[in-house]
């Protein structure tokens, strides 16, 4: 079969169960249970990548989610094009398509590996320093190209077509880590009855027992055992265990963030299926089983293809079956290399010399190894590789240095530093680390939360030593949150295996004065040199060597590289590794998909669209909506052959000669109901309230302290205990909080509340001297003459047989109404008027027109014509003010020596010379056209249309003591030209106000 | 807009119930002199989505109150609805179709389904109050079934297990991006209440929580 | 996302439904139309913004809807403890030392 390096009776997948799949175009095949990248390197194919800076051919360093180097893309389809992949994460299915990335135009020939041989120009700090001149170049030349140049994968360029899905969670105790420590954790919780979630990133629980084979639980072997707590676990009602899915950020208060990819392993995911799931889990108490994962050894051109970590490649044996090479070397420092070393060769693998920096390494397993036949190498340290796209062989030389070379080919090399434990969600979780000089290790040390750190992430090395760990870490946060005692016993270890020592930093041949590369962080291409070189050109801290360096700022964020480069830091500021410190480890702790944090919120559920209760009939009828806020509004209603001016033009003319009908709905609704609802509203608003007659209306004015315009709208008195208060459709929410906090923490003592009805009714707004008319024969209970109902009042009734608010009032300076109903009829009563109103030549008008005939009579917009620095007497309407109040929200502000200064901002009407030219909304207003530029600013225009009914242009603006400019020519400098003004007062359309009775 | 695909079936059987509901409601009022000559029209009308495990219907109309009173007339604003107003945060109290939500600590929502008017029950009280008819501003949403928690979970933050959110407990927070009540009917049931022009948003995240709320 | 707990609901609940308010324990003045420009500017304008215990208040904007009064560290951005509106300042912080 093609797959030469697997071998048989090794393993934990059948060889039966084959998977097809391609990398760069060529067929493969893998079987199911597989990684990519132990598919891969079951067909013998180590070289999966080019590195970031130096286009360096990489192969597979790691088994797991620390990999910085075998970074591939997956493509299912032409929209399903995920770059950046580990290969060492991705599962193997069928069909699966993978790419490699950062190279052109083939893997094994890249033209960027120029960047390899020009290395001496592209060293640390390189970009700071060189596209520095001429300044203007970086953004238009240097960036772009760089840009380009750089980067890994390539983005999908179509919209995602997968779904993910979100899920908030609650336990008692969280499990991080499924490893043989997260198993006896979660075991003792669970039996206390408390809600346990149990969360691994891999496929299958057991952490490191995948590889570690010599370890024994009750009876059977480490794996074994493993997978029958996990299906002891997963039938428990009170477990939830959580595979493949990633905890990438520890937030405040035991909030822990999870992605669950749920068919990234799918040969064909069903389309009802998320792609991912974003579990948000708050847990009473949070154990960390995080584990540890192996270093590399840093020496020179330790990035080869073929070189990886042993423990790699004692999974990819001992769970996946493959041998990583035929002929294999190692390099270590410790003792865990060599349980790989005698797996392989118990798999028939040859083990070529195990180097080992330790001058005299000892132990059962160093004899066992001996035993075996292995050749090792005390005292001695790879000092050069041979081969580029695949490791050939390894230069060996007594440590000390001298000339005794020696040359071993091997076709793999694994390596061992030694373990870092995965202190990552410890420290996001505000932890606080403390360096064990003992063992050369950062430990959780200050803990900032509900949490424990248990086995390899807590630096317990016998597997013996952890369960007892972890099985009194369960307990004891299962009883911390409430549960009771477990029954079950506690997991007895017969064998284990020990992990612990190593070194930090560069090895022999690799010391500083070298100019080999020898890499520390893989993925960002950064070497112990240039460490070294950071320390040299001034950077102390470990975080700017970080930032000068990049060193550790790689999506892999430093897993298998921060310790190397705080050591040789430290080595070369001659200060001990807790001085330098270590940077922070923030979230995510792998990359998450940007559909995992969207969630549901996409499409029609990116954020909620609102519709009036009359939505369906405007859209029946042809409008063209616009957004307000989150509203859906009938923007105009175009008939067949109109544009939207036209429809406008028609619109605003319609209302002004017979009626219109306006869906108001969106308007905020407050109703003010208790003995003090007058006093609170006295309080609340500039005008004065008490001797306000129920049955009749008012226009309220809204001010904040500082005395500002904050919010208007018509208010009905339904009772003397009882105010219908409108706000404007984007005040809704913010002045009934406003409100609230007025009457929650300045008044409490007013006997009054306050219930939002804004959705209760729906308004449909009867405008134009035919408007009467129109609702007349549908309304039952209310005289609605002139006599019996004047301009702002209002009554209650019935329209249509349902209950109403009748107002009589006006935004457009036409006699009008303002018929509200409950909600659910708003469309039905709407289409009673509509029938009514077509009687009579009525139309149907959307916001445009509403803002143009509310213009032609000089009323404001809240928002518009004011911008939250607009007072009172600047939008000229100091009439709204109660002149014999002593209080409301705004009194005293408003009179601070800015607000009262000559020379403000007035709102004053503008014509333009040409009355066909229309202003633009927002521009400029100058009074020397002429002077020099930048020009002095006397105003803007806030509001601008064609008035049809005017027969010309009419504009809103705010301008320097506008008032006293009436008839005074000002300017409105534009790119093609300057328009010409005349400051007129703010009321284009009946001066006298006869309409409103007409 | 009612979404189906393998696995999940759309219905449209409540159509026909809200429908009858509308007649009655129009006959009631017929009968007290007031003919109602338009007809309602409901937010979600026509809108059932089931998935596994879980189904999420709209409810049909039903009278609510937004009622506010200190501590003093609580007694006797208990007395006039014929259910004890709840001074519990976080509870509810049900009696004769009348449900009597805690909301906060001076506030409820009374909701009658069996074609009472609560607001014309409050009005007979002379004791200091404040009651506003909130029928319509109102969608109510049924989530039934085993995986209704699952798929509540999905856009509330709250723990809503049995022993943090029992049957009969309810609250104002928030699904997504709205604000919502939620009351836990029965031990696989909530009752979603929503502001009408949030219900399209309520139900359709429901309805997509809902095919994932099995997992 | 922090956990709160609002003094009326009795219980903690989570950050989504709150919403902070600004500065606790700033009275508006009574006669606040008679005050002069210096106290409007102190009463208004001017904030504390400590780092370390800070007194806020808060909105169960999408609970019970009640304002009320946290105490909070802004360096561990932990809540103290929370208290009702119009309850005055808490003489001592629990687990906090002077």
């Amino acid at each position: 079969m093609a797959d030469s390096f697997r071998i048989s009776g090794a393993g934990r997948f059948s060889h039966a169960k084959t998977a097809r799949f391609t990398f760069d175009d060529k067929p493969y095949s893998g079987i199911e249970g597989d990684t990519l990248a132990s598919a891969l390197l079951a067909n013998g194919v180590h070289l999966v990548g080019r590195s970031f800076k130096y286009h360096r051919p990489r192969g597979i360093l790691s088994a797991g989610a620390e990999e910085p180097n075998a970074l591939v893309g997956i493509h299912r389809d032409a929209a399903r094009k995920t770059p950046n992949v580990r290969a060492t994460v991705q599962e193997l299915y069928d069909g699966l398509t993978a790419v490699s990335q950062n190279r052109w135009p083939s893997l094994s020939f890249d033209v960027g590996a120029v960047n390899d041989v020009a290395s001496p120009f592209f060293s640390a700090g390189f970009y700071y320093k060189t596209f520095m001149w001429p300044k203007a170049a970086w953004k238009s030349l240097y960036e772009p190209k760089i840009r380009e140049a750089a980067g890994l994968g390539v983005s999908p360029d179509q919209p995602d077509p997968d779904h993910y899905s979100a899920r908030f969670a609650h336990c008692e105790v969280l499990v991080l880590g499924g490893g043989a420590a997260g198993l006896a954790a979660a075991l003792a919780a669970a039996e206390s009855g408390v809600r346990v979630i149990l969360v691994d990133e891999q496929a299958e629980l057991g952490g490191a027992l995948r590889f570690e084979s010599a370890a024994r639980i009750e009876g059977q072997d480490g794996w074994t055992w493993a997978q029958g707590i996990a299906a002891r676990l997963k039938a428990m009602p009170n477990v939830r265990v959580l595979t493949r899915t990633t905890a990438f950020g520890y937030y405040a208060q035991n909030f822990v963030g999870l992605t669950e990819r749920v068919t990234d392993h799918l040969s064909s995911p069903g389309m009802d299926q998320p792609r991912e799931r974003l579990w948000q889990v708050r847990a009473r108490r949070v154990v960390l089983a995080t584990g540890a994962i192996e270093r590399h050894m840093v020496f020179a051109d330790n990035d080869r293809p073929g070189i990886m970590l042993a423990s790699a490649a004692r999974t990819y044996l001992n769970h996946y079956g493959v041998a990583v090479g035929r002929n294999v070397g190692v390099y270590t420092a410790n003792d865990s290399a060599y349980a790989a070393a005698l797996d392989l060769k118990k798999a028939g693998v040859n083990v070529a010399a195990i180097v080992d920096l330790r001058d005299n390494p000892s132990g059962d397993l160093i004899d066992q190894t001996r035993a075996a036949g292995i050749e090792i190498h005390g005292g001695r340290a790879v000092v050069s590789v041979g081969g580029k796209l695949r490791i050939s062989s390894m230069t060996v030389q007594p440590r000390t240095g001298g000339k005794n070379q020696r040359t071993i080919p091997v076709d793999a090399l694994l390596m061992s530093a030694g373990w870092t434990p995965s202190v990552h969600l410890f420290s996001q979780s505000r932890g606080k680390v403390a360096f064990n000089e003992q063992v050369k290790r950062f430990l959780p040390g200050t803990y900032a939360q509900d949490c424990i750190s248990i086995g390899g992430c807590n630096g317990t090395d016998e597997l013996s030593t952890c369960m007892d760990e972890a099985y009194a870490a369960g307990l004891k946060a299962a009883k911390d949150a409430g549960g009771k005692t477990a029954k079950a016993a506690k997991p007895k270890v017969e064998a284990d295996e020990v992990w612990s020592r190593g070194m930090l930093g560069a090895a022999p041949g690799a010391e500083a004065g070298t100019t080999v590369k020898a890499f520390v962080d893989f993925q960002n291409d950064v070497t112990a040199k240039d460490i070294r070189q950071a320390v040299h050109e001034g950077m102390r801290s470990i975080e700017h060597v970080k930032r000068f360096t990049t060193n550790g700022m790689a999506t892999d964020q430093g897993k298998t590289s921060n310790m190397h480069g705080l050591a040789i830091a430290a080595d070369e500021l001659s200060r001990a590794i807790p001085e330098v410190g270590l940077t922070t480890f923030r979230a995510p702790y792998t990359p998450v998909t940007f559909g995992s944090i969207v969630g549901h919120a996409r499409g029609s559920l990116f954020d909620p669209t609102r519709r009036t209760a009359m939505h369906d009939w405007a859209e029946r009828n042809g409008a063209a909506f616009e957004d307000v806020g989150q509203w859906k509004r009938a923007w105009y209603f175009p008939r067949a052959g109109e544009d939207m001016h036209a429809a406008v033009n028609r619109e605003c003319v319609t209302v002004r000669k017979t009626a219109g009908l306006f869906d108001a709905s969106t308007l905020g609704k407050i109703e003010v109901v208790g003995p003090d609802a007058a006093a609170f509203m006295e309080l609340l608003y500039t005008n004065p309230w008490q001797k306000l007659d129920p049955g009749r209306c008012r226009y309220g004015l809204m001010l904040r302290e500082d005395g500002f315009i904050y919010d208007d709208g018509v208010v009905g008195r339904l009772a003397a205990d009882r105010f219908h208060v409108t706000t404007t459709t984007g005040g809704a929410a913010r002045v009934m909080n406003h409100m609230e906090d007025y009457l929650q923490t300045e008044f409490p003592h007013l006997k009054v509340w306050l219930t939002s009805t804004s959705e209760q009714w729906a308004v449909i707004a009867v405008q134009g001297p035919k408007s009467r008319d129109i609702i007349a024969p549908l309304v039952e209970g209310i005289d609605i003459s002139d006599a019996a109902m004047p301009h702002m009042s209002v009554r209650e009734g019935k329209i249509c047989g349902v209950p109403t608010r009748l107002f009589r009032m006006s935004f457009s300076g036409e006699r009008g109404f303002e018929v509200n109903v409950p909600a659910d009829y708003g469309e039905t009563v709407w289409e009673a008027l509509w029938a009514e109103g077509q009687k009579h030549g009525a139309c149907a008008y959307g916001t445009e027109a509403m803002h143009i005939l509310r213009a032609e009579k000089g009323y404001i917009i809240v928002g518009q014509d004011t911008d939250g620095t607009v007072t009172v007497n600047d939008a000229g309407i100091d009439w709204a003010i109660g002149r014999k109040k002593t209080d409301f929200v705004g009194i005293r502000g408003m009179k601070r020596p800015d607000l009262v200064a000559p020379g403000r901002k007035q709102l004053v009407g503008l014509k333009t010379k040409d009355p066909k030219v229309v202003l633009e909304e927002g521009a400029q207003i100058v009074a020397d056209p002429n002077q020099p530029v930048p020009m002095t600013m006397i105003g803007h225009v806030t509001s601008s249309y064609w008035s049809e009914n005017c027969g010309r242009s009419i504009a809103l603006a705010l301008v320097a003591g506008g008032r006293d400019r009436m008839g005074e020519t000002l300017h409105v400098p534009m790119p093609d030209r300057t328009i010409e003004v005349e400051v007129t007062g703010t009321v284009f359309f009946d001066e006298k106000g006869e309409h409103l009775n007409g | 807009m009612v979404k189906g695909s393998q696995g999940v079936k759309s219905v449209q059987g409540a159509k026909n119930v809200q429908r009858t509901k509308r007649v009655q409601a129009a006959k009631k009022e017929a009968q007290t002199g007031d003919a109602v000559t338009v007809e309602r029209r409901e937010a979600l009308a026509g809108r059932v989505f089931s998935a596994a495990g879980v189904t999420v219907t709209p409810l049909p109309p039903a009278e609510r109150v937004s009622l506010r009173a200190p501590e003093d007339s609580v007694a006797a604003l208990s007395r006039a609805l014929g259910v004890t107003l709840p001074a519990k945060p976080k509870t509810s109290a049900a009696k004769a179709g009348r449900l009597a939500f805690w909301l906060g600590p001076d506030e409820w929502m009374v909701i009658d389904e069996g074609g009472k008017d609560p607001l014309a029950d409050c009005a007979r009280v002379k004791a200091l109050h404040s009651a506003v008819g909130i029928s319509h501003r109102n969608v109510a949403i049924a989530v039934t079934g085993p995986a209704c928690e699952a798929t509540v979970s999905a856009g509330c933050p709250q723990d809503l297990s049995l022993a943090v959110f029992p049957v009969g407990a309810v609250s104002r927070t928030v699904l997504g991006k709205a604000e919502i009540v939620l009351y836990r009917a029965a031990e696989d049931s909530f009752r979603i209440e929503c502001w009408r022009s949030f219900s399209d948003y309520v139900f359709t995240f429901l309805s997509e929580a809902a095919r994932d709320a099995a997992a | 996302m922090l956990l709160i707990r609002c003094p009326y609901c009795e219980e903690e609940r989570p950050e989504l439904e709150f919403r902070n308010a600004g500065e606790a324990h700033v009275a508006r003045p009574a006669d606040i139309a008679a005050i002069s420009d210096e106290d409007f500017e102190a009463f208004f304008f001017i904030r504390s913004n400590p780092k370390g215990i800070i007194y806020e208040r808060w909105r169960h904007i999408h609970g019970c809807a009640r304002f009320f009064n946290a105490v909070r560290d802004t360096v561990s951005d932990k809540f103290v403890m929370t208290y009702k509106a119009g309850e005055p300042k808490p003489k001592k912080l629990p687990g906090v030392a002077k």
